[in-house]
């Protein structure tokens, strides 16, 4: 039963990847895309979750973590990269 | 390690001495001087061997070189290299006494010349005394190289590089078709040594390789001497001085091909190919060069024909005594065995009186600064022991008695009568023909004898067109040439006192089965009665001497030749033509274009691996051993596809971007379904590093370039990167259809006992295999510094580049 529900949600999880994936193509503008990417990690941080549910395991915990904190720094870059047009600032005295 | 082998190296260990010799006693004494002692030790030694070698016996050595692929340097002395022997060394030492005092001393680098001369000495050497073909195919080709350092020992003129650059192409093709044809002997024969091909020659005629390996040794024989249309090399080479052309180029170097095909005519000989190929080359080239000889103006340029005409002579008597041994033993046979006679016989003689006159010439071009013969005239008077030389040399050529070219002629128009008489080889419809041409260029060849002595040495003396006063050269300078016209006339007088203890035995080498039969008998005389062979020499002289007296009535002949037809032109043009059609070939494929090269390489992979596939029947799928798929799982795969193809048509550099960060998290999240946590996590940071990175990068592109375009479409692209993809696909499915044997990964499963580790995948990297991890590692340090140095290291003057941006 269990495993049923949780089958049942990874095939949602897909649907909602095909949704962010249809607005990171389509998306008319380059904001709309990093957000789409951003999303992405969100979604795949609950997949991944579901996934370890399924398999009644650990060991991906620490992926969760890391889309967390990498999906996090990505947006930063591109957000960064949008509004200065650099993604690291030299200092003023170079 | 026999004498002869000491006397073979002896050039080549004296050239190593003499630049010490030239450095310490120049410009005291002519370093000539220290050379001229090889030769004469060697022409010495070689006369011992006079003795044994006339009663019929050889002599053998032999010193290991590569045994283990049967390559020795075996040394076999019998007539026919003695003979050759004897020519080297003799007429070696008469040329480095000549160049004693043709080069001067004071401004010529004479250390190079005595090198490389050596050097050609002692391989033409080990050329003639060689029986192992390997060993002799070394020396053949150490004789064209040092033959090209001569003829550009005046390296600074273009002439002489051009003439060099010519001499060299030739030969080595010669050369190396004619390792091809070594090759395919000994695949036939089953050895290496010449003798033990010859004792197995029987059964050769019918195997398969037999035609090839003989036209492919008759490249390497043509080439070397000389022959039509090989014979281009042989005027230019002039440009050598003139003791190297009265040395290599008519007494010795083209004389290496007239050896190869005696000294293979055992093993070739008797078939209807081998005489046609020989012999009709051979009458060709004889033509070809009397009839060109007459139009020359330069006394070098027409002695260099005379010699193409003259080695055209000798090689078609080679041909047609070649007939020998198809009647094999009897009667029949020894009339056209004398041929072979004759062929040698007329190889000595052509090596003294050609010799002679390049001397002479040598000597006129000396005193009076040039070699034209319209500028060159009435010298009879001013220079009568050159004179005296000179008509010794030219009659002898011509073919008058009392000089050795007459004894050698008259053997030569018995040989092609009989040729006509034949009735092998289908002879009987064109061999009269024989007679007729040889007759023919026998008369070129009086003519231009005639204008080489009496054009030069007669009529009205010009000395305003020459700038010397003109006189004898000094003694020194006229003893080698003496020497030859003296052997010219002593030949002429007591021919069979060279045959019985020379000729003879180098006859029966050419033809060893006739000769232990008993049925090779020659005498000769001058003096032979009223026959065929004596009119056709009175008619040579007749009409020679007629043309001669009307030459500049019929001169006009030689306009109509069609000047664009000569094979120099059709070897500068096709010369010309391959460097044209390479360049352009190479500039066709060679854009310099990366994209371009990407798709040589990837067209080249479908090409290998598709056909491999197709070719050995490789595709099979086998869906048994496949898990099943899950519908998510699908879903993932066509959101991955999107996001791949996104960056295929996306149309700026941002969209790319985002598109490959997405991809980068779905794979890892293939990952995580896969169960591979590690490499889901490995992933994930190098994908969003990469992200930051492209961004970094797409900051930095120049200004110019930052025209945002959608990707070119290229329809070869689209099909070479659909090939590609299909093709991994295939055989990525296939691989898997068929799995031959289980894997071992079962092992890494005992990773906790063997490593004490739990986690497999780790363990792998730190453990199981730790080597692969450590140049990984050491990959990336090599990249970080590499990024590093890059962008730190700007060497002043190297910045070109950036002035494009």
């Amino acid at each position: 039963m269990i495993q049923g529900i949780l089958i049942f949600s990874l095939i949602f999880l897909s649907f909602a990847i095909f949704a962010t994936i249809y607005r990171l193509v389509m998306g008319p503008t380059a904001p709309d895309r990093v957000q789409a990417l951003d999303a992405l990690g969100i979604n795949l941080i609950s997949g991944v979750a579901i996934f370890s549910v399924l398999l009644r395991h650990t060991g991906f915990f620490e992926v969760i973590l890391l889309i967390g904190i990498l999906s996090f720094i990505g947006t930063i870059a591109f957000a960064r990269y949008m509004e200065r047009g650099v993604v690291i600032e030299r200092k003023q005295s170079d | 390690m026999s004498w002869l082998h000491m006397m073979i190296l002896l050039p080549f260990i004296f050239a190593l001495v003499v630049p010490y010799v030239y450095k310490k006693f120049n410009p005291r004494f002519h370093t000539g001087w220290f050379v001229l002692v090889i030769p004469l030790v060697i022409f010495i030694h070689l006369l011992t061997f006079i003795p044994q070698i006339s009663l019929g016996n050889s002599v053998t050595s032999t010193v290991p070189w590569l045994p283990s692929y049967h390559i020795n340097f075996t040394t076999y002395v019998d007539g026919l290299s003695l003979v050759f022997g004897l020519l080297i060394a003799g007429i070696g030492a008469l040329v480095i006494l000549y160049s004693i005092y043709y080069m001067s001393k004071h401004r010529e680098a004479l250390h190079n010349f005595y090198v490389y001369l050596l050097l050609f000495m002692g391989a033409m050497l080990g050329l003639v005394f060689s029986d192992n073909i390997f060993v002799l195919y070394v020396f053949w080709e150490t004789t064209s190289v040092s033959s090209f350092l001569l003829i550009a020992y005046w390296y600074e003129r273009e002439k002489s590089r051009y003439g060099a650059q010519k001499s060299l192409l030739i030969t080595i093709f010669g050369g190396l078709a004619m390792l091809a044809g070594f090759i395919m002997l000994s695949l036939m024969t089953d050895t290496n040594s010449i003798r033990e091909m010859i004792r197995n020659a029987v059964g050769i005629p019918s195997h398969s390789l037999f035609i090839p390996a003989m036209i492919l040794v008759l490249i390497g024989a043509f080439t070397k001497s000389a022959q039509f249309p090989f014979s281009i090399w042989l005027p230019d080479a002039m440009e050598a001085p003139t003791p190297i052309s009265a040395y290599l180029h008519s007494a010795t170097m083209v004389k290496a091909g007239i050896y190869l095909v005696a000294r293979f005519t055992p093993i070739f000989g008797g078939t209807a190919e081998w005489f046609w190929l020989v012999s009709g080359v051979g009458i060709i080239t004889l033509l070809y060069g009397s009839v060109n000889a007459v139009r020359q103006t330069d006394l070098k340029a027409l002695l260099a024909y005379s010699t193409i005409s003259q080695l055209g002579l000798i090689m078609s008597l080679l041909g047609l005594g070649s007939a020998a041994l198809y009647y094999g033993i009897g009667n029949d046979s020894s009339v056209y065995a004398v041929a072979i006679f004759a062929a040698i016989f007329h190889l000595v003689n052509h090596s003294t009186f050609k010799g002679c006159l390049f001397m002479v010439v040598g000597i006129i071009d000396h005193e009076t600064g040039t070699r034209d013969i319209r500028r060159l005239g009435g010298l009879m008077h001013l220079m009568p022991i050159t004179f005296t030389l000179t008509v010794i040399g030219s009659f002898a050529m011509a073919g008058l008695p009392p000089f050795n070219g007459f004894l050698s002629k008259e053997m030569f128009f018995t040989a092609v009568v009989n040729a006509s008489n034949m009735t092998v080889f289908n002879a009987d419809h064109i061999g009269l023909a024989i007679p007729i041409i040889a007759w023919v260029a026998s008369v070129f060849t009086f003519v231009y004898s005639m204008v080489l002595v009496f054009k030069t040495f007669r009529g009205k003396n010009k000395p305003e067109k020459l700038g010397k006063v003109v006189h004898e050269p000094p003694i020194g300078m006229l003893v080698s040439p003496f020497v030859l016209g003296s052997l010219v006339i002593i030949i002429f007088f007591f021919p069979n006192v060279l045959s019985k203890y020379l000729l003879k035995p180098a006859w029966y080498a050419v033809l060893p089965t006739l000769a232990n039969a008993g049925e090779l008998k020659v005498k000769i005389s001058p003096w032979h009665g009223w026959n065929t062979e004596l009119f056709m020499t009175i008619g040579v002289i007749i009409i020679g001497t007629l043309l001669y007296i009307y030459l500049r009535k019929w001169y006009r002949v030689y306009r109509f030749y069609p000047e664009n037809l000569t094979l120099n032109n059709l070897y500068n043009f096709s010369l010309e033509r391959m460097e044209n059609i390479s360049g352009s070939l190479t500039n066709k494929y060679m854009t310099g274009f990366i994209r371009d090269y990407l798709v040589y390489i990837f067209a080249f992979i479908i090409v290998v691996v598709g056909g491999a596939m197709w070719l050995f029947d490789g595709f099979s799928f086998d869906p048994s051993n496949d898990a099943p798929v899950n519908l998510f799982e699908t879903g993932l795969v066509v959101a991955m596809v999107i996001a791949a193809l996104t960056v295929l048509v996306s149309k700026n550099r941002l969209t790319a971007i985002v598109a490959v960060g997405a991809l980068g998290f779905l794979v890892s999240f293939f990952f995580v379904l896969f169960r591979a946590p590690d490499l889901a996590l490995t992933q994930l940071v190098v994908e969003t590093v990469t992200t930051a990175l492209f961004l970094l990068c797409f900051y930095h592109l120049p200004q110019l370039r930052k025209e945002i375009s959608r990707v070119r479409f290229k329809a070869v692209n689209a099909l070479i990167s659909i090939g590609v993809g299909v093709a991994v696909t295939i055989i990525a499915l296939s691989a898997n259809g068929n799995r031959l044997f289980e894997s071992i990964s079962g092992f890494y499963e005992n990773s906790y006992e063997l490593a004490g580790a739990k986690n497999i995948v780790n363990a792998i990297l730190v453990d199981f295999r730790g080597i692969d991890t450590m140049l990984e590692i050491l990959v990336l340090t090599i990249a970080g510094l590499g990024v590093y140095s890059l962008i730190k290291l700007r060497l002043p003057g190297r910045d070109k580049n950036e002035g494009a941006e």
